[in-house]
């Protein structure tokens, strides 16, 4: 089974090969190295920029103004802050233009804590990315969803945030891709550049035979099905709440996950539906709790469902803190854990109406 | 309003292999007559409609002016230049909010410029949503003006290496303000625009009127040129006159002549004049700087190529069409309110988040 870094890699070959993407690029991004988690190595279209993620997204912006498809990195969200106006000005172009100018452009970033990677690796970005009206944003929890979303994003007319969740770069999804190899050994030998740095020189891919998989951008996934509780989420933390929806099984608690892995335009219909059935919510994510997308979704829940629900909504995300500390003491209580999840899920189902 | 100066300076150069445009004399104007003639028209044209602009403003009937009377010696040659289409195989237009004298020479009718300041539901370019001068024609590749004053210069590249891909005969050109220099963006445009084995068609121009809204350039700038600021990246560069239409005219046919060729950037600063300041915010009245038009007419005068009477004529003509213009404008609906819906996406999908 491909990691979430293997799909993304694959679904860049699939649309350099059938879906006329021209440009990968980025810091990094192109030969020797690939990317830093390796997402973009041995890919025809992949090139090296310089430092500079101002550059990057304007470069994104100008190719996308051509009408060709392009997929641009920015090398760690915690490095994206500095092109936030540019983002803004793709977000707007279509709108401002009054229709002239459509920008089918996709930005991938890494986002959140969870490897250790200290103040300045462990960023989230999705609360910012919500405010960016007229991008998409997308952020996938298996292999297969990575795929099926590259692909809708880089198809998608309009400019999309695919924000790859950090911690699950290397983890193995459960489903194949359609194309790729049963067993996971072969398709490393197939994909994975060699880690020696002169065998990696001469080495080229051997691409599966792929095939076309959507996702289709704004359609949420029901994880774990549920009477008690509706759990949304994304990203790593859809890992954890199907954990803790196991964990309470075993108490007879039946807790619902939902995986929105469309943060905009989201998939309220799937949200609501559940939420009117378990009549109980909890939002869960990890960017900091002040002005968080979930406050916008337990708002709505509020403002849509308050006389069929039995409690109040809740969020659990981030501390509102600068930044994340390296040392896991500080990291661990900085973001959601599984545990702080359990608490939270059994304090909602226990609200008495 | 300052006519003293009719003669029309030598251009100054810097980096590698320059030629000079020829000097302007009683003698010879180095283009023919017919350009000549058309090139003033469309500066009058331009002033004209700028003009019109502002008493559009002034008038109480739009909210805000900024634009570009001043530069026309520099805009118009621009636009005359210009391969106009629509796809890389054509030029990219990266302007900014001074881009009027410019969309004159490609065509543009009066109408529509009155139609943007003015927000009506005809404005092609923003559906009534922004500034006056925020221009956006995608069959002539002139991409949506913005009002951060620094943006163009980084989104430039990205036009111009497709073009650099496609390896046809087009190049992007993007225009700015020295002010805006100062901002990161500007770097990007050049460090971008020349790595090694990657150059980029790209004409990079800088239009130097020493202001930035009410600071000067010579307060906040230590570099004698801007166009200096390319050496340190082997960029062909470039300092003009541009407020002197022949000069500018033959420096830019050169230059994008190099550009085509060559797959590779130029930096171009040209100086002008700001004639009416920043915009309508610091209150958009004339200000006694060179007025290149005014010079230009004078000079055409005394060469005998332009008539008084056929002088006046032009400039009568556009002033009615400019003022008819505006009258069909009045006329036209204002954007409906729900229009806010409109665009936010592609195909209006997912515009209000209510709806989902």
């Amino acid at each position: 089974m491909a990691s979430l870094t293997q799909a993304i890699r694959m679904a860049l070959h699939y649309a350099e090969d059938n879906m006329q993407l021209r440009d990968v690029f980025g810091q990094d991004v192109g030969a020797p190295l690939g990317g830093v988690f390796t997402a973009t190595q041995g890919l025809k279209t992949a090139w090296n920029t310089p430092l500079d993620e101002r550059g990057i997204i304007g470069m994104a912006t100008g190719i996308a103004m051509t009408g060709d498809r392009c997929v641009a990195e920015i090398q760690f969200a915690d490095y994206i802050f500095n092109t936030i106006d540019l983002l803004k000005i793709a977000g707007n172009t279509h709108w401002v233009s009054n229709g002239n100018y459509t920008l089918p452009m996709v930005v991938m970033t890494p986002v959140g804590a969870g490897i250790r990677g200290s103040v300045y690796h462990s960023h989230s970005f999705d609360a910012w990315a919500t405010r960016l009206a007229g991008w998409k944003v997308v952020m996938p929890s298996n292999a297969l969803d990575a795929y099926g979303l590259m692909l809708s994003a880089i198809e998608d007319p309009n400019p999309v945030l695919y924000l790859k969740p950090k911690a699950l770069m290397r983890v193995r999804g459960e489903d194949l891709i359609p194309g790729e190899p049963e067993d996971a050994k072969e398709l490393k030998n197939m994909i994975d550049a060699p880690v020696v740095e002169r065998e990696r020189a001469k080495w080229k891919p051997k691409w599966p035979k792929l095939e076309r998989y959507m996702v289709p951008i704004g359609q949420a996934k029901t994880t774990r099905a549920g009477r008690d509780i509706t759990v949304v989420t994304y990203g790593r933390h859809v890992l954890m709440c199907n954990k803790v929806a196991d964990d309470l099984a075993a108490e007879g608690k039946s807790v619902e996950v939902i995986d929105m892995r469309s943060l905009y335009p989201y998939d309220w219909q799937t949200i609501k539906a559940s939420i009117q059935r378990t009549r109980r919510a909890v939002f869960v994510n990890e960017d900091t709790e002040v002005t968080n997308f979930g406050e916008h979704l337990a708002y709505r829940v509020t403002q849509e469902l308050f006389y069929e629900i039995d409690a109040p909504p809740r969020v659990l995300a981030g501390k509102n803190l600068p930044g994340i500390g390296l040392h896991p003491n500080l990291e661990e209580h900085s973001v959601p854990q599984t545990s702080d999840i359990a608490i939270c899920v059994r304090e909602v189902l226990n609200e008495v109406p | 309003m300052a006519l003293a100066n009719v003669t029309l300076k030598s251009n100054k150069t810097t980096g590698s292999k320059m030629t000079k445009a020829k000097s302007s004399s009683k003698k010879s104007l180095a283009l023919p007559k017919e350009l000549l003639l058309q090139m003033h028209s469309l500066m009058v044209k331009s002033r004209v409609l700028e003009e019109r602009l502002i008493k559009i403003y002034k008038a109480g009937e739009a909210y805000f002016w900024i634009g570009a009377p001043g530069e026309e010696a520099f805009g118009v040659p621009l636009g005359l230049l210009v391969d106009k289409g629509q796809g890389p195989a054509h030029d990219y237009l990266h302007l900014h909010y001074r881009g009027t004298p410019t969309l004159v020479a490609m065509g543009m009718p009066m109408i529509d410029s009155i139609r943007l300041i003015m927000n009506r539901a005809t404005d092609t370019s923003t559906g009534g949503r922004n500034f006056s001068n925020h221009y956006c024609y995608p069959q002539w590749n002139v991409v949506p003006v913005s009002s951060p004053i620094e943006v163009q210069y980084g989104m430039a590249i990205g036009t111009a290496h497709v073009q650099r891909r496609t390896k046809g005969r087009g190049l992007s050109v993007v225009t700015g303000g020295d002010a805006g220099t100062a901002e990161g963006d500007f770097a990007t445009c050049l460090i971008w625009a020349s790595r090694p084995g990657a150059e980029l068609p790209l004409l990079i121009t800088v239009q130097n009127n020493k202001w930035g809204i009410s600071t000067s350039y010579d307060t906040q700038h230590g570099e004698t040129h801007v166009a200096d600021r390319g050496k340190a990246f082997n960029i062909r560069t470039r300092v003009i006159n541009g407020n002197d239409p022949i000069e500018t005219y033959l420096a830019l046919e050169e230059e994008m002549a190099y550009i085509r060729k060559n797959r590779k950037p130029v930096l171009l600063e040209a100086e002008v004049s700001r004639l009416y300041g920043h915009s309508s915010a610091t209150g958009a009245n004339l200000i006694p700087e060179k007025d290149c038009l005014l010079n230009f007419e004078k000079l055409l005068l005394q060469q005998g190529l332009l008539k008084e009477q056929q002088a006046k004529k032009i400039w009568s003509d556009f002033e009615e069409e400019a003022r008819k213009a505006q009258e069909t404008v009045r006329t036209e609906p204002p954007p409906t309110s729900e229009s806010v819906w409109d665009h936010v996406y592609a195909n209006g999908e997912n515009a209000d988040w209510r709806k989902f």
